[in-house]
């Protein structure tokens, strides 16, 4: 039967950015939300932010034929300019409030505190920090024009590595990203709080599970 | 674009030696691109003559694979690293000979944004396409820019943010100048990655520059439309 293949009305789709992938399905797991179905957008449009709010409209058009009707962003605004704010309105999708994944993993208040402290803050986060090489380094051509580097990052005083995780593997990862990039090193705590909130929102209330 | 063999420059004509100077900037040999200036300009030909057919001509072409895909931003940058390097040469001479000036432009990014890369490109380019430019740098508070415009007087004013979250300030600078009575005195170009036209429309700029190529013939044009004004006011 056609209807076979169709989700469970609760089910949920989630558009994620491929950096927050392995956050995501830790947090579905952890909380046992399996109502959650996560699909994701390449993570290198970090790099190119124009092409977010056309592949965010063709994902939650694909999420809407397979039948869910609830579809949520997991992006921020990431450089799209308001851009992407424009498509999900359209959609009638919710996308997680701030300009870029790092606001929101360290919450806003925190986040400003240390954006102001030093403009010259170059941000990693779990996921950066462990692509750092191909995302950064590669991703814009430092391996091949080694002077580049101090065209792009001259300005920049300090990396802040926003670890989800506690793992020294990553934080190792994280500093020498920053000697790669001759910043200062600070390492701050975020965990996946302010994200899990953001997602606990469309957990559905227990009334309303059959 | 490269040969395998060794180029020597000064054995080739100037015709050559031109086609080489863009072959040089495309694939961004700084070093090669100042010594085919330091020839031309041995040979007699004019500061002027040397930028707009050698370099920026070798610009435009690096332009246009841009656009088209083909070249990506750190071949550009290391392109444009070239132009930079034989413009150092060129400037002095141009400023001595007199080179027409198409217009002068004030340029800085915003606020709270310390990134320029894009800022610089537009600088580039505009000073090779005949802009007298006025950089003012990273991290610029109203004030920056309301002294540079009042101290140098420009035709047009860049502003250039990389944050979404910086790029609102914009608004500031053009809504204090229209506070001062000044807006209309000044074509106010805005651009960076996150910005589109609707961004451009909210703010009250004049246009919205997706990149340094489009930014010098929107300044181009208006500087065009403005000049149709003054001598249609003139007659």
């Amino acid at each position: 039967m056609p209807g076979d293949d169709r989700p469970d009305p609760e089910k949920i789709m989630l558009i994620a950015c491929g950096a927050l992938a392995r956050e995501t399905l830790l947090l579905i797991e952890r909380n046992g939300w399996s109502f959650m179905d996560v699909t994701c957008l390449p993570a290198n449009y970090h790099n190119h932010p124009e092409r977010i709010p056309e592949a965010m409209r063709t994902k939650i058009h694909d999420a809407r034929e397979k039948g869910y009707t609830r579809v949520v962003a997991l992006f921020a605004d990431c450089g799209t300019g308001g851009l992407l704010d424009a498509v999900l309105k359209e959609e009638g999708v919710d996308r997680i409030p701030g300009a870029h994944c790092y606001e929101f993993y360290s919450g806003a208040i925190a986040f400003d505190a240390i954006a102001e402290e030093e403009i010259g803050t170059f941000y990693l986060t779990d996921f950066l920090a462990r692509h750092f090489d191909r995302l950064v380094i590669e991703g814009l051509g430092i391996d091949r024009y080694p002077q580049l580097r101090d065209m792009y990052f001259g300005h920049y005083r300090r990396l802040v590595y926003l670890a989800q995780v506690d793992d020294p593997e990553i934080d190792a990862l994280a500093e020498a990203a920053a000697d790669k990039l001759g910043l200062a090193y600070l390492r701050v705590f975020t965990g996946l709080k302010p994200y899990e909130a953001f997602m606990a929102q469309y957990v559905p209330k227990p009334e309303t599970v059959s | 674009m490269s040969d395998e063999e060794d180029i020597v420059l000064s054995e080739l004509d100037d015709e050559e030696l031109v086609q080489q100077m863009h072959d040089d900037l495309y694939d961004g040999l700084a070093d090669e691109t100042v010594e085919g200036t330091n020839i031309l300009l041995e040979r007699g030909w004019e500061p002027y003559k040397v930028l707009t057919e050698a370099l920026v001509e070798g610009m435009r072409i690096v332009g246009i694979d841009f656009r088209d895909g083909i070249l990506f931003v750190p071949e550009v940058l290391m392109s444009a690293n070239s132009m930079k390097a034989g413009m150092a040469i060129l400037k002095p001479l141009l400023a001595e000979t007199g080179a027409p000036k198409v217009g002068k432009m004030v340029i800085g990014t915003v606020k709270g944004d310390i990134h320029d890369i894009g800022k610089n490109l537009v600088s580039m380019m505009m000073e090779g396409a005949g802009f007298e430019v006025v950089d003012i740098g990273i991290n610029n508070p109203v004030e920056n820019y309301l002294e540079a415009i009042d101290e140098h007087m420009p035709d047009i004013l860049g502003m250039s943010a990389l944050l979404t979250t910086t790029m609102p300030y914009m608004k500031v600078v053009i809504d204090t100048m229209i506070e001062k009575g000044i807006r209309s005195d000044y074509v106010v170009l805005v651009g960076g990655a996150p910005l589109n036209e609707a961004f451009a429309d909210n703010v009250g700029a004049d246009a919205y520059c997706r990149d340094a190529a489009v930014a010098v013939e929107t300044a181009k044009s208006f500087m065009a439309k403005r000049q149709g004004s003054l001598e249609a006011g003139a007659a």
